[in-house]
This record gives structure tokens, C-alpha cells and sequence, in this order.
């Protein structure tokens, strides 16, 4: 077995004991419910009987231990719960308001790498320059902006002031009929299909809550991406590549600039977990029908099931994605091997 | 080394960065004002935070109504000076049950290691591995949708930026030579780990805090913008943002601008600080 192939599977295990846990703080939540979920799964409406016949059916009457079991292989088959509110899975849910969420958070984590992955080469190639201290401003700025809030003045500004964009309400003006569900995407179904216009009223929904998102990940991708590029310009091998004599474009991007990246690689795991949580105010503000605005309509009528299960799927999807950035370096940077080999 | 010894020389480095660093004097000032305004705001302000008057609903800003008045005609200014005082009170308590649970289990982690280390360890990645801020909604979702939930969900989620960082803190000096003469000085293993070894995690953790306090902030706001905890009528930045939202398509934005920019007033200045504590604890780790 090739060394890199054992470090990507020690990296798999690693994520093993992570997940168990995910499992065990998801189960907690559940039994920790406000007062007897007996009860509560009962309904307003009733008695004695049928609050027993409730717990056993949910297997609340059972010994911790053995529920526990029963919520694994739940679990495992894929049973997140019965959402109250639409009477749907919750998996079934989640599923078909995925792509929604997945939609808008990809388009703002393209456009904030495209503006803070140069800003921030660029303000620690020029130290001290105009540029570095609007990278400083921004970045102090950036982590202070509530997302819910920016998205508010960017609505007042450019729909209500300005009169651009188009009113805030999902992913598609009600004058256009939905792509047919491809991917789910409806930028990419649009253009699949062909159908031009519904494509660019898509894109114009899509804009302020991408811009949105993009402004609130922004200042950590570019603190990230500076302090990384000031670490590999002062590095000896980049002072080697000096004195051979390359010019400093050369050593910039081609021997800098692809070190520095990895760093910001990793950074871009600890990101996507803020943009989720974001992902939840940003998806109310501008009533996007993704899972987020799924779970907050969820607590408002407190359908339990539904946020516990948006919770899980949450913590399923970043661990999911962390190991997939991990593995990608790995194939990147041939110097790590996990400590494995 | 440690800012708390509050030697002259400690001092006179302070004085000497807020002189090279305005910035971080600012932050003190602002930092002083949210103090001002959350002790003394609610005797200050001119108007009941919660009296509404129905003829006089939705008035633009101006010179009665500094900030305007909402859709029940109650004065703005009013409500968001008041609401000073219940943000910083949920995320100081939030950030300071995180810092003592954090600094109790780290401590033990680092100092005696083995087994517990690892178990800890396997916690807070656990607790990472979710996005903090849908945790928080979940733990909320849990326990039941009040205040003090919201202040045990925000100090959960920080709790592991604590841990991790006494854990650290307290480990490389676990046989560091003071700790072996205070132990042959015939002092039992707690009384060396707090009063000769925790003490050193202090300054980073005073940096920790102050950005934490932002962030808290945020959260906890964040929460009650989704209708969690903070329950209407109160005066909170969140949901005032939240309710003000709905008037902002119609023009209306005084509603939630001026909260909301209280809310970015507070952790714009808990961020400076941070940075600014950091300049004066750690002069090597400025970015």
C-alpha cells in the first residue's frame, strides 16, 4: 500500500470517533427535549392512553442504552424523524431543499475567494501600502458585520433606494416557472435547459444574498491569505529563488503563491462551517427556501424533529467536507502523510 | 511577562502601544461607552422603551425621536440604548461560563494529561465538528427557547477555544523548572497549577476573550434575529433588526439600521480590543 493511500485512510479513521460523537450529542439533544417528548409527539389533544401508546411507540419506555441502539439504526437507514409542520421525512426535506442552500452558499464562497485571495496577495507582497491597510480595515470590518443586518441595508439599498434588484422574496421571481429539476440548481438547470431568461432572473435573485454571504466570509479568507503569503515570501526558498535570480513575478506566483494556497485550503473548511450558520440568517432575510429557512420555520412551531434533524444533517455535511479537504491536500502537498507512514 | 503583575515596565510597554496604536485606544473609549450605556443606559434614555403611542408610529428621525419611532410608535433610541445592557449581559455571562468551564478542563488536561486529555480532547472536536451556530440553535431548540438557554448554547460553543488554549498553555510548562522548585517547595499539584501555572495563560486568554465577546454578541443576536430566546416587547438588537426588516421594503429603514448598527458598534469594538490586547500581550503575533 502506497504511503499516501494509508495516510488517506488514517485520515478516513480519524473521522470515525468524530462522527460517533456527532451521533451522541444528536441523541442527547433529542431526549432532551422541553418536558416529555411523549407528550409533546402526542399533540395538544391527548390522554393518558394514548401518551403511553406514544411512548412505546417511540421506544421511550425502553432502558437508555437500547434507545440509544434504536436511534443508530434509525440513523443508519437513513430515518431522520417526521417533520410536524409539513408531515414529510425530515430526511425527504432536507433532500429537496438542499440544493437551494448548496446554491447560494457556492456562489458567495467563489465570489469572496475571487475579491480576498488576491486582496490579500496583494497586501503582503506591497507591506504597508494603501492596499494592506485596506486589507486590515476590511478584515476587522468584516468579522463585525452581522449577517442578517448587512443583508437588511443591501435590500433597503439596492431594491428599495435603487430600485436593481428584484424584490426579496425565494429563488425566482413568481413570473418565471422552475427549471425542470436536474441538479436542483436552477442556475445550471436554466442553462441546461437552454432557457436563457429564466437563467438571468435566477442569477438576479441569486445576487444580494450571495453578495450577502460573500461579504461575511470574506475578511477571514483574506486575513488567511495574507498572513500565508507572508509566511512563504519569507521563506528560504523563495530567498533561494532571489538570489538565482527569477523575476519577482515568478517567485511571487509560481513559488510563493502555490504554497501559500494550502494554508488557505484548510482555512476554507473552517469558513464553510460559519457560512452554514450564516447560511441560516441569510436564507430568513431574504426568504430563501433552503434547509435553513426550513429549520428556523421549524422552531417557530417548534417541530423538534425537524431542527434535530437539521442539526445532524448540519454536522454530517461538514465533517463530510473537512475530510474531503483533508484528502485533497493530501493529493496537493506530497509531504503529508498523516503521520501514518 | 504577565500583564498582571503590573510592573512599570508592564506600564510603560502599555503606554507606549496605545501611543503607536491610536486604534486601540479608540477601543477603550468605545468600550467605555457601551459600559456608560448598558449601566446607566436605561435611567438616561428620554422615552419608556416600551410605552407605545399609536398616533405617533413610524416618524422618521428627528429632534423628539433621535432615531425615529417603530410601527407601535415607540422611540428607537430609546429601545436601543436600552437594549445595551441584555446583549452585553447575555454574552459576558456566555463568555465567562465558557472561560471557567474552559480554564477548570483544560487545566486538568494539560496538567495531568493521559486518558482524560484524550477524552477531553475527543469532546471538543465533537463540539467543533458541528457549525458552531447551528448547534447553538439546536441546543436552544432543546432545552427550551428562553435567555438563559441562549446564555448556556453561546457559552457551549466557546467553551472549546478556552479548553484548547489552557490546555496548551498549561502543558508546555508542565516541567518547566518553576514548577519543579514550587513542587520541592513542598506545594501540592492544584495549588502549582493555579497559582504557578494558569496564571501564564492569562494574557492569551484576556486576547481570547475580548474577540469572543464579539462574536458572542453576534450569535446570541443572530439567535434572537431567528426568534430564538429574547421573546417580544424586549428591547434586543437582534430581534429589533428582525422586526425592523419587515418595514425596510417599504422604506421604513430607521427601524433596523439603528439597532443594527448598535450591534456592529459592539463587536467592532470587542474586535479592535482583541487586536489591541493582543499588540500589548504578544507584540510578535500582530497580523
Amino acid at each position: 500500500m502506497s504511503p499516501r493511500l494509508k495516510g488517506i485512510l488514517f485520515r478516513m479513521a480519524q473521522a470515525i470517533p468524530v462522527v460517533i460523537g456527532v451521533v451522541v450529542i444528536g441523541f442527547v439533544l433529542t431526549r432532551a427535549l422541553p418536558g416529555d417528548p411523549a407528550v409533546y409527539f402526542a399533540g395538544a389533544a391527548a390522554d393518558a392512553a394514548s401518551i403511553a401508546e406514544i411512548r412505546t411507540m417511540l421506544g421511550l419506555d425502553l432502558p437508555l442504552p437500547q434507545q440509544f441502539l434504536i436511534y443508530v439504526g434509525d440513523l443508519l437507514s437513513g430515518d431522520f424523524g417526521q417533520s410536524i409542520s409539513t408531515g414529510q421525512p425530515v430526511i425527504a426535506d432536507l433532500a429537496s431543499r438542499l440544493p437551494a442552500s448548496l446554491e447560494l452558499t457556492l456562489v458567495a464562497l467563489l465570489l469572496s475567494c475571487a475579491i480576498a485571495i488576491p486582496l490579500g496577495v496583494m497586501a503582503a507582497t506591497r507591506p504597508g501600502s494603501l492596499v494592506d491597510h485596506a486589507c486590515r480595515v476590511l478584515v476587522t470590518a468584516g468579522v463585525s458585520l452581522p449577517t442578517f443586518f448587512t443583508g437588511v441595508v443591501l435590500i433597503y439599498i439596492f431594491y428599495y433606494l435603487l430600485g436593481i434588484a428584484p424584490s426579496p422574496l425565494g429563488r425566482l421571481d413568481f413570473i418565471y416557472i422552475e427549471p425542470d429539476r436536474i441538479t436542483g440548481f436552477y442556475l445550471i438547470d436554466s442553462a441546461l435547459a437552454g432557457d436563457v431568461e429564466t437563467f438571468f432572473a435566477a442569477l438576479r435573485q441569486l445576487v444580494l444574498p450571495a453578495i450577502t454571504l460573500a461579504l461575511f466570509t470574506l475578511a477571514p479568507i483574506a486575513r488567511m491569505t495574507r498572513a500565508a503569503m507572508l509566511g512563504a515570501l519569507s521563506a528560504d526558498f523563495v530567498r533561494t529563488a532571489r538570489a538565482a535570480g527569477l523575476t519577482g513575478r515568478t517567485v511571487r506566483y509560481t513559488y510563493a503563491f502555490r504554497n501559500a494556497l494550502l494554508p488557505v485550503v484548510t482555512t476554507l473548511g473552517m469558513v464553510f462551517s460559519f457560512t452554514l450558520g450564516a447560511n441560516v440568517l441569510v436564507e430568513k432575510v431574504f426568504a430563501w427556501p433552503g434547509i435553513g429557512s426550513y429549520a428556523v420555520e421549524a422552531l417557530v412551531v417548534s417541530d423538534y424533529a425537524a431542527v434535530q434533524g437539521f442539526v445532524l444533517a448540519m454536522a454530517f455535511l461538514f465533517v463530510a467536507l473537512n475530510l474531503l479537504i483533508d484528502v485533497t491536500y493530501t493529493l496537493i502537498d506530497p509531504r503529508i502523510g498523516f503521520e501514518a507512514s | 511577562m504577565s500583564v498582571t503583575t503590573g510592573s512599570p515596565g508592564t506600564f510603560s510597554h502599555i503606554g507606549y502601544v496605545l501611543r503607536g496604536n491610536p486604534v486601540t485606544l479608540l477601543s477603550f473609549v468605545m468600550f467605555a461607552i457601551l459600559i456608560i450605556a448598558a449601566v446607566l443606559g436605561p435611567l438616561l434614555v428620554p422615552y419608556d422603551p416600551l410605552a407605545s403611542e399609536a398616533a405617533n408610529a413610524l416618524q422618521p428621525p428627528s429632534w423628539a425621536h433621535w432615531f425615529g419611532t417603530d410601527n407601535l410608535g415607540r422611540d428607537v433610541f430609546s429601545r436601543v440604548v436600552t437594549a445595551t445592557r441584555l446583549d452585553l449581559m447575555i454574552s459576558i455571562s456566555a463568555v465567562t461560563l465558557s472561560l471557567v468551564a474552559g480554564s477548570i478542563l483544560g487545566a486538568i488536561a494539560g496538567y495531568w494529561g493521559g486518558w482524560l486529555d484524550a477524552v477531553l480532547n475527543r469532546v471538543m472536536d465533537t463540539i467543533m465538528a458541528f457549525p458552531l451556530f447551528v448547534l447553538a440553535m439546536g441546543i436552544v431548540a432543546a432545552l427550551g427557547n428562553t435567555v438563559e438557554n441562549i446564555v448556556y448554547a453561546t457559552a457551549v460553543i466557546n467553551t472549546p477555544f478556552y479548553a484548547r488554549l489552557v490546555r496548551a498553555e498549561v502543558n508546555i510548562r508542565r516541567e518547566a523548572g518553576f514548577v519543579h522548585a514550587a513542587k520541592l517547595a513542598g506545594n501540592s499539584d492544584i495549588r502549582v497549577l493555579a497559582m504557578h501555572i494558569f496564571p501564564n495563560a492569562l494574557p492569551p486568554m484576556m486576547v481570547q476573550m475580548s474577540l469572543n465577546l464579539g462574536w458572542a454578541i453576534l450569535n446570541a443576536a443572530g439567535l434572537s434575529f431567528i426568534g430564538l430566546g429574547v421573546r417580544p416587547p424586549t428591547a434586543e438588537w437582534g430581534i429589533m433588526v428582525a422586526e425592523g426588516a419587515n418595514f425596510i421594503v417599504s422604506g421604513e429603514w430607521w427601524l433596523a439600521v439603528f439597532p443594527g448598527l448598535a450591534l456592529m458598534f459592539a463587536v467592532f469594538t470587542f474586535n479592535l480590543m482583541g487586536d489591541g490586547l493582543r499588540d500589548i500581550v504578544d507584540p510578535r503575533q500582530r497580523t
